[in-house]
């Protein structure tokens, strides 16, 4: 009796966008607060690893308007710690305790009357820090002789688990071939435009906290804010506001920062607000985990895989921040991407390192295992001597093998990964691409071609993660599964339809969507059907699994509304019928009635059916009243992990296949995408604008992460990427239109036949560029951004050695600077001499000075304000003289601490009379910068630094020989 | 310009989509803060706060600017349009923004303000672009939910109906 679908299937304009399009829209800091509401700004560690000696705060509590700065002892008081997802004596709070382990990592709150005097307060705050040696690179963090970050630990290996699937050694002792490729997954991430935000406020009668935040779920992790609360669920509201400007996973990460602003508001009795900047966003939301990993391969002497074997080794980052190290379990059923493959052994390790802690991120550990699967089925190719397109084509999983179930135990629901393969290389114009490339070589062009099979999981199963405990630890703890969906369908006394679910979008058009599948199945128009969207955990249906991530919306929420539809319309079917005078199962829903079958004059107005349990409740029987209906589901499939620890990860997994050109410029080093093909198989398509706009978005990010974005940390553990500046993210510029094809093969296991869509090009975009450059280079080893720095290496070799000789960086530190340069001074050497070891005359020339302090003979303490790029901060600095040959030279060395950063140095200094009485000062010098403003600006560092030395000479200069005379001859008086 | 004191805040008068507005700000307050906290206007976002995303362009004195690169005492007397002039009346959107609606040019619609204030400024200046015209235009503005397909032939499609109606630009 079910209506054909009307709706869904159309790209219908969304309700969403008038609002958006007209500056109308309510994301969180637009939303007005509460009055009396305060204002945080958060002081962080400029340090990668670091003990805390000391926090000086209370210059800045004594600042006028500020109500509290509030320090880890603090917080520590009035929380928990935050639990954490493996069985390790570690704990996790949302600022430093008396240890701070990355550059960003909170070290106190101020909480003002304004956002402007919170930050002013914030420099105030004067922090003594012993800095330790930092651990940045994966593989050094397994060495037990390096740094340890928890203490609790021996080392830095939090987690390590040894799996394995039907006869991985015996298959590799047999095999004709064995392939294998070492990668480095780098760090990046989607970077959503709008940045965290909180509201937090704390009721001290009730004991109870209400939290408005731009947070995304997963709602598991509403336990985790309430126990770090110390506050039963139901004493923690949370709610999200109407908009959010893009997650892409990443506001999953604003959850410590709830937990934070939630203390702040009970440490002062007022609400607390609190937007994340841009800096404090690059430097220490989340980003994806780093990820070492040795992929190997059993192979016939025909190019069919018969069995992996997987080490990985992840990097989380300084904490293992819930709910990691889920992105190392995500993939766990589907480790072995589209193919057949049988036996599989997998060594998962888990690491701590000097970075911040990671967490959801678009694909969620899909790039990094499939850029290793997919490096690894061109490296078959080419070291079997067979062509790529072959190697994939003979192990993709047959068509007809669905439900297929994995070694690893994944059930993948359905597909035609074959047929989806042929028409994507038919439609796609494959050969006519290869064709391009043949041409181009014989110009001498560099051209590539890469590949990618992957399938992409959706409506992640929630016991995944438990994969990370053993079977024994499983059973003590209990066990974990399924993705409970929920959805209420609503009618109200008007006989209007609402629809309420927890799916909290950030952007991909929830509303637009439910209201298509519920008018299809009410018989209604979409502007029929008011979709709420926006959460609130006090008075919404909603469960562990609520929120906007593994791609669950069309599958999970949208089946969800779609069956709570089901159940107003069967009970409205039941009143329509008794007054059509025909059976329930003979009514039909369309064009806003409900009418007899195969007799459409015999109707009633949807509106007036749909009002008749508020008004004349006592017509209608009681199990027929429609008023309100809210379905939980859960899909049976998703069962937990088995003592052999099977996983089905995930209840979808769609298809993809890409391929694309790519060429090199030899010049540039630059890489152009020439053509791009990806073809979808994502179940059916409720949508087909959204579909597109998910796949070009997911494209774009991809785009990103293969050629320019990478979260870059020094081997201090500086952070170095702090601005847009530096993480580059793909413009309009960069990103070409890709050829989208799909096949429509519907799940079997979701209520509309629906799978995800949204994470697909993340995981396979990356490996399909990076293949294709490593077509076009004919290297083997290749690994992400590939910039053209990187790229340049294997076109024209190393790079050669300067002229100049250069001061070879120091291991173990930050950015390093050097110069050098000269400027005439007009008094002899033994004046400008007396200069430079005259305070007064230092103040007066260093730029930003505000006064210079002598220690002693050789030792002065300067205060100056220095500004670079955006950055302009206030620092103290050190400055030790020493090898003084008066008045000829001196060697400067020293140290400079302020709230942006920190830096040291050493310059030497010479001075040389000239013919005719002046002197030629040289100076050159050695620097390095740490904290905020090397994570500002790298590329602007360098020049700033110039320009202030040179400043400080041009002034040393003009004090010698300007244009005051008076001042001069004093000068020469003492000097001669 | 007159001397301001850091120490006080200053009055900011400046005509605002066509109304006249006034409000105080100390003279370190960024334009954005201004227009969003002191005026209620919260159509125009903040994504970086130092001028590379663009989501906070606005129109001063018909020239598209960083509203997070201005103080708000910079615009006084100025002649200010932000995203909420661009409809014609209520209920009713622009060409442009039909076309970013028809085209599904948007997602989250952050990013969006400042798009179509780059674009009613650049598509009044030139109305006859190509389209590696408006790709190196919107080069200027960060868009993560996208891919900028969409906003690119949103443009090129306001740009052609705007030739076709040009009253209603």
């Amino acid at each position: 009796m079910s209506t054909p679908a009307m709706w869904c299937g159309q790209s219908v304009e969304r309700v969403e966008d008038a609002a958006l399009l007209t500056g109308r829209g309510r994301f969180i800091d637009d939303l007005g607060v509460k009055p009396g509401t305060l204002h945080a700004a958060i002081l962080r560690s400029p340090h990668a690893h670091a003990r805390v000696k000391a926090i000086r705060a209370d210059p800045a509590r004594q600042a006028p308007g500020v109500a509290a700065v509030l320090t880890g002892e603090d917080v520590t008081k009035l929380c928990a710690s935050l639990v954490v997802g493996v069985k390790a004596p570690i704990e996790c709070w949302p600022i430093a305790t008396d240890r701070v382990r990355y550059v960003g990592e909170p070290v106190a709150v101020v909480v003002a009357a304004s956002r402007y005097v919170a930050e002013d307060a914030v420099d105030l705050i004067e922090v003594d820090y012993e800095a330790l040696p930092a651990v940045v690179d994966p593989l050094a963090a397994l060495d037990t002789a390096q740094p340890v970050l928890h203490e609790g630990l021996r080392g830095n290996l939090a987690s390590e688990r040894s799996f394995c699937y039907g006869d991985p050694e015996g298959t590799f002792a047999h095999a004709a071939h064995r392939v294998s490729v070492t990668i480095r997954y780098p760090r990046n991430s989607c970077t959503p435009m709008e940045t965290y935000g909180v509201v937090a406020e704390y009721d001290v009668g009730e004991d109870a906290y209400d939290v408005l935040a731009n947070f995304m779920g997963p709602f598991s992790l509403h336990a985790v804010m309430a126990r770090a609360l110390k506050v039963p669920g139901g004493r923690f509201r949370l709610r999200t506001p109407p908009d959010s400007g893009g997650s892409f996973g990443v506001k999953q990460g604003v959850f410590p920062y709830i937990v934070l602003m939630g203390v702040a508001s009970r440490a002062t009795g007022r609400p607390v607000k609190w937007v994340e900047d841009r800096l404090e966003h690059l430097a220490a939301s989340v980003s994806a985990t780093n990820r070492v990993t040795v992929l190997d391969a059993a192979v016939d002497a025909d190019g069919r895989v018969r069995a992996l074997a997987w080490d990985q080794v992840e990097d989380v980052g300084a904490h293992i921040r819930a709910p990691e190290p889920a992105t190392l379990y995500r993939m766990h059923g589907n480790l072995t991407g589209a193919y057949d493959i049988r036996h599989v052994s997998v060594r998962n390790r888990v690491v701590l390192t000097n970075k911040a802690p990671t967490g959801l991120n678009r694909g969620f550990g899909g790039p990094q295992v499939y850029y290793a699967l997919e490096r690894l089925m061109q490296r078959i190719a080419i070291e079997l001597g067979l062509d790529p397109v072959e190697v994939i084509r003979r192990n993709l999983i047959p068509s007809g093998a669905f439900p297929y179930k994995t070694a690893t135990g994944a059930t993948l629901d359905s597909g035609d990964y074959a047929k989806a393969f042929e028409n994507a290389l038919a439609d796609g114009g494959f050969a006519a691409l290869r064709e391009k490339q043949k041409e181009a070589r014989a110009q001498g062009r560099v051209y590539g071609i890469g590949l990618t099979a992957a399938v992409e999981p959706s409506v992640s199963n929630m016991g995944y993660i438990t994969t990370v405990l053993t079977p024994e630890e499983r059973r003590k703890a209990g066990p974990k599964n399924g993705a409970q969906a929920t959805a209420t369908v609503a009618l109200d006394p008007l006989g209007g339809v609402s629809v309420h679910v927890a799916s909290v979008p950030q952007g991909q058009g929830h509303r637009t969507v439910l209201a298509q599948i519920v008018a299809d199945a009410l018989g209604l128009k979409p502007a029929d059907i008011r979709v709420i969207t926006e959460m609130d955990t006090a008075r919404d249906a909603w469960s562990i699994a609520s929120g906007n991530y593994s791609s669950r919306f069309a599958a999970a929420t949208g089946g969800a509304a779609h069956l709570a539809a089901g159940k107003i319309k069967a009970k409205l079917a039941r009143i329509a019928g008794a007054q059509l005078n025909v059976a329930a199962n003979e009514v039909e829903f369309a064009d806003g009635k409900a009418r007899a079958r195969g007799n459409p004059d015999n109707a009633v107005a949807f509106s007036r059916l749909a009002a008749a349990s508020h008004w004349s409740p006592g017509l209608v029987p009681v199990e027929n009243q429609a008023l309100r209906e809210t379905v939980f589901w859960t899909p049976p499939e998703l069962t937990p992990p088995s003592a052999n620890d099977e996983i089905n990860s995930s209840l979808c997994h769609a298809f993809i296949f890409d391929f694309c050109g790519v060429e090199i410029d030899r010049t540039t080093c630059a890489v152009r995408i020439d053509k791009y093909v990806t073809m979808h198989d994502c179940g059916r398509i409720l949508h087909p604008g959204m579909v597109a706009g998910q796949i070009t978005g997911g494209f774009a990010h991809a785009l990103g992460a293969a050629l320019y974005e990478e979260y870059a940390y020094g081997p201090d553990g500086s952070f170095l990427t702090g601005t847009f500046a530096d993480y580059l993210v793909p413009t309009a510029m960069e990103v070409p239109n890709p050829v989208i094809l799909h096949l429509e093969t519907p799940s079997p296991f979701t209520p509309l036949g629906t799978k995800g869509v949204g994470e697909g090009n993340c995981m396979s975009t990356p490996v399909c560029i990076a293949n294709a450059v490593a077509d076009a280079l004919g290297v083997a080893e290749i690994n992400l951004p590939l910039s053209p720095a990187k790229i340049a290496a294997h076109l024209h070799g190393a790079e050669r050695t300067p002229r100049k000789p250069q001061a070879k960086p120091v291991a173990g530190k930050g950015r390093t600077l050097h110069g050098s340069g000269q400027a005439q001074a007009a008094a002899p050497p033994q004046a400008v001499w007396a200069m430079l070891l005259d305070p007064k005359t230092l103040a007066a020339i260093i730029p930003g000075c505000h006064g210079v302090e002598r220690l002693s003979d050789t030792h002065f303490r300067a205060e100056v304000t220095l500004g670079v790029g955006p950055v302009t901060g206030r620092y103290k600095a050190d400055i030790v003289l020493s090898d003084l040959t008066a008045p000829k030279a001196v060697t400067l060395t020293g140290v400079v601490t302020g709230a942006l950063g920190n830096g040291g140095g050493t310059g030497r200094i010479t001075l040389a009379a000239t013919d005719d009485g002046g002197t030629t000062l040289a100076y050159e010098y050695d620097a390095e910068v740490g904290g905020k403003v090397a994570a500002i600006g790298g590329r602007l560092l360098d020049g700033a630094a110039r320009i202030v030395i040179r400043q400080f000479f041009a002034a040393l200069a003009r004090h010698t020989g300007g244009k005051k005379p008076g001042y001069l001859a004093r000068l020469f008086g003492r000097g001669a | 310009m007159p001397r301001l004191s850091a120490e006080r805040r200053h009055r900011v008068r400046f005509t605002l989509n066509g109304s006249a507005v006034e409000a105080e700000a100390e003279p370190r307050m960024l334009l954005t803060d201004f227009l969003r906290h002191e005026l209620g206007m919260t159509g125009t976002h903040v994504g970086c706060e130092h001028g590379v995303c663009g989501a906070c362009t606005i129109e001063i004195n018909g020239v598209p600017a960083r509203a997070c690169l201005t103080l708000a005492v910079q615009a006084d007397g100025a002649t200010i349009r932000t995203v909420e002039a661009l409809a014609p009346e209520p209920g009713r959107l622009s060409i442009l923004q039909e076309a970013f609606r028809r085209h599904h040019a948007l997602q989250c619609g952050f990013c969006t303000a400042g798009i179509l204030m780059s674009l009613d400024n650049y598509l009044r200046q030139r109305p006859n672009p190509t389209e590696e015209n408006l790709r190196v235009f919107l080069g200027g503005h960060l868009c993560r939910c996208t891919g900028y397909v969409p906003i690119l032939a949103a443009a090129m499609d306001a740009a052609k109906r705007l030739r076709e109606v040009p009253a209603n630009a």
